[in-house]
């Protein structure tokens, strides 16, 4: 098994598209970088116009974790096209090159190929996330230095103390890895029933896109059916930058207001992870590959 | 007939003459407050700072906070950042009791706590101040200020409580709580792009006061390091 998954992260890294993902996410990190350097008070102004005429702030709101924050929300919406671009052609990639059915001649169950190829496509991703905590966070850190993080919702101000942070993102980088792990399972299972790899690209974007607008739209439809879709899900991670209060409403360093309801996010999207694999397993096995 | 006219004449009379005593008073008063606070030329303390607005969540922070006579203050917060309300006078009472140019007014007495204090008003001289009126508590046996009530142009009304310990001779207080009026604060979730962990959006009070409560733990009185504090680096504040 083991074997198998070398022999597929081997294929994954001879393919030029595989680097795309990693010269386009340090593309946009150090887009971002570059504008906040430039114009980040006025970004901040933009968020806090509200409480701009009535507060000051002291201190440098602007360091390295406000800036990976800012980071991570925006490739939320790109890099599931990244991971979409390796897992949804797992299968559908060999279809095309017309090297499926060698590779099932190999004395292996289709269930064992299956599940090397999506281990690999889940390193890939592992490899690929680290990358963003690498450029995201780290050089944002070392650029932009650390203090404490404003994080803005739409309600209320969470103002974290610099040292309460980078556990956050340990955590924060955890649970993005169970995200765009379900990204690639959802990937995965599209490259089953294609011949070439655009159609299940395409399509997975397609549900990422169609379903976080409709997560983002603030209408009451959508707002109740939201929580079926995994997208909603993956932004949980937002989460563990927010923390419990005592009876005075006085915000608790070292405390994360709603883990139960982090928890069961990740607990739904490891259960489409297990669905959307399981699923092209049971689906593969009974496919017809000679024809 | 007769008597009406000698009596409001007597009345009238009295008034000239107890009146300008009564405003005398309380400049005098005042007057010993600022001897008092004259005494400091420059400060450090250190204490704890906690932020008391409906839509904010504030971790209690140490703070540190940096005084040169007559009206140069900073906070100073380590590793954290700080929203403060705007009007630095209101909360270091020094800054505007000492750098101000203003009209003293007596307004009598009155009970703060189940004490009595002596109310005196101040009225800016000059239309270039940000402040329209600044009302003083002063505790007349200490000869401090308990509580200040100062309305500004921009920034709306705040008030401003102190209270004294171990620092009441130089005229320092232990504790102050600023009180100031809070806005609106909403962001459009499609901006945010938050995550809906089930909560309810907390509903925000009519009467939208905020606070911060700073607690001063130990104050270094006239060593020069407020005097560092601000040639090393120019402060925000």
């Amino acid at each position: 098994m083991w074997k198998l998954i070398l022999l597929e992260l081997l294929k994954i890294s001879r393919r030029p598209r595989t680097y795309i993902a990693f010269a386009a996410i340090w593309a946009i990190v150090a887009l971002i970088q570059l504008a906040l350097y430039v114009d980040g008070p006025k970004y901040m102004e933009f968020f806090l116009k509200d409480v701009a005429d009535s507060f000051d702030i002291v201190g440098n709101p602007l360091n390295g974790y406000f800036v990976c924050f800012v980071i991570l929300q925006t490739l939320l919406v790109h890099v599931p096209l990244l991971v979409a671009i390796v897992s949804a052609d797992m299968i559908s990639g060999e279809a095309n090159l017309g090297t499926l059915r060698l590779i099932m001649s190999k004395p292996y169950s289709r269930t064992n190929i299956l599940l090397s190829k999506f281990a690999a496509s889940t390193i890939y991703t592992l490899i690929l996330l680290l990358w963003i905590a690498f450029t995201g966070l780290f050089l944002s850190v070392v650029f932009f230095g650390t203090d404490g993080m404003i994080h803005a919702k739409s309600y209320e101000i969470i103002v974290l103390n610099g040292n309460d942070i980078f556990w956050r993102y340990l955590l924060a980088f955890s649970y993005a890895a169970l995200a765009l792990t379900t990204v690639a399972s959802l990937g995965f299972f599209f490259s089953i029933f294609s011949q070439n790899s655009l159609g299940p690209i395409v399509t997975t974007m397609s549900v990422i896109i169609v379903m976080t607008i409709l997560t983002t739209l603030d209408i009451p439809l959508f707002q109740r059916i939201k929580h079926f879709f995994f997208t909603s899900h993956m932004i949980a991670w937002k989460g563990f930058f927010e923390m419990q209060t005592d009876e005075n409403g006085t915000a608790l360093p070292g405390t994360i207001r709603n883990l139960s309801a982090i928890l069961r996010s990740g607990v739904v999207l490891l259960g489409h992870i297990v669905g959307f694999v399981g699923a092209s397993i049971f689906i593969f096995r009974k496919k017809d590959i000679v024809n | 007939m007769m008597f009406r006219k000698f009596f409001f004449i007597g009345i009238a009379i009295v008034h000239l003459f107890i009146h300008p005593a009564i405003a005398q008073d309380a400049a005098a008063l005042l007057e010993q407050v600022k001897s008092k606070l004259n005494q400091v030329e420059d400060y450090q303390a250190n204490g704890t700072i906690k932020t008391d607005v409906v839509f904010m969540k504030v971790p209690v922070a140490p703070i540190e906070s940096f005084y040169v006579k007559p009206d140069r203050f900073k906070l100073k917060r380590s590793n954290g950042v700080s929203l403060l309300p705007k009007g630095e006078a209101g909360i270091n009472i020094s800054s505007l009791i000492l750098a101000g140019d203003y009209t003293v007014l007596d307004a009598g007495t009155t009970m703060l706590n189940k004490e009595k204090m002596s109310l005196v008003k101040l009225i800016p001289n000059g239309a270039e101040s940000g402040i329209i009126l600044t009302t003083l508590w002063i505790d007349a046996d200490k000869h401090v200020i308990r509580k200040s009530s100062t309305t500004t142009r921009e920034n709306g009304t705040f008030d401003l409580e102190m209270e004294y310990g171990k620092y009441v001779t130089w005229g320092l207080p232990d504790k102050v709580v600023f009180y100031f009026n809070t806005k609106d604060y909403k962001l459009p979730k499609g901006i945010t792009f938050e995550y809906d962990d089930g909560s309810k959006p907390l509903e925000l009070p009519k009467n939208k006061k905020g606070s911060v409560t700073i607690v001063y733990r130990s104050y270094q009185i006239n060593e020069g390091k407020g005097k560092i504090a601000f040639t090393e680096k120019k402060g925000k504040r």
